[in-house]
């Protein structure tokens, strides 16, 4: 199963926001993946394919073995849809 | 739970800077006892030391703390500045809208977040609250949604 994380600074509230969306995104792709939200130190000691997260906070996950992309609004299913679309391969 | 009622609302506010605008967003929560001192403390550090990510889409700020911060119910406030104000975010500055979140670690929590994304995700929403002038209007977009 395709793994996923979506990353915020505390991960608590800004993360969850965008796994929602994301997986509302994937959902309608019909790509199945596990979506899971953490704080960025939490994710950088975990395992997955892809991460997503703010500009602010990818360069701090540089050295991740997982994809990092980034989503600028994450209120726009627009960009969402389009990040990963460029980002995940399906 | 609490989401964006009379108390916790407040239109055309004045803000100094970012940290002055996270602390009148948590501010409301407090006054209304759902949060305590010490979670508004905790946002602004988070701010500091995790800078302005939560600056989450163009104008729209969320800022928030944990839940041992100091929360004592699930919550969501909203000040709608006057003036744009900069957060020091590189696509989404500067902020007119902030969301204060008292997060839980509660079901109530999700619940909030899904109704704050659902609200947000119309742009016409996203708007409405910024040329908003009165709570009424407020409240008229959040019937709307239901």
């Amino acid at each position: 199963m395709m793994k996923v994380l979506t990353v915020c600074g505390l991960g608590q509230g800004t993360s969850l926001i965008l796994k929602m969306n994301v997986e509302q995104a994937l959902a309608d792709k019909g790509i199945s993946a596990e979506v899971e939200h953490m704080d960025v130190s939490t994710a950088s000691t975990m395992q997955a394919d892809y991460i997503i997260t703010s500009n602010e906070l990818a360069e701090s996950l540089v050295e991740h073995s997982a994809k990092v992309f980034i989503v600028n609004n994450y209120f726009d299913m627009e960009e969402i849809n389009n990040a990963i679309d460029e980002n995940i391969e399906s | 739970m609490r989401f964006l009622e009379k108390d916790i609302v407040s239109v055309g506010v004045e803000a100094a800077d970012a940290e002055d605008a996270i602390e009148i967003a948590g501010d409301l929560l407090r006054q209304a006892g759902l949060v305590e001192k010490s979670y508004i403390e905790a946002m602004k550090f988070s701010y500091q030391k995790n800078g302005p990510y939560f600056v989450l889409a163009p104008s729209i700020a969320i800022p928030h703390a944990r839940p041992e911060d100091g929360v004592n119910e699930a919550s969501v406030s909203f000040v709608q500045l006057k003036e744009p104000v900069v957060f020091g975010h590189s696509s989404n500055d500067p902020v007119r809208l902030v969301f204060g979140l008292g997060a839980s670690s509660s079901e109530e929590h999700i619940t909030l977040l899904r109704k704050l994304t659902g609200l947000l995700n119309d742009s016409a929403n996203v708007e409405k609250l910024t040329s908003a002038t009165t709570y009424e209007e407020i409240k008229n977009i959040l019937e709307m949604e239901r």
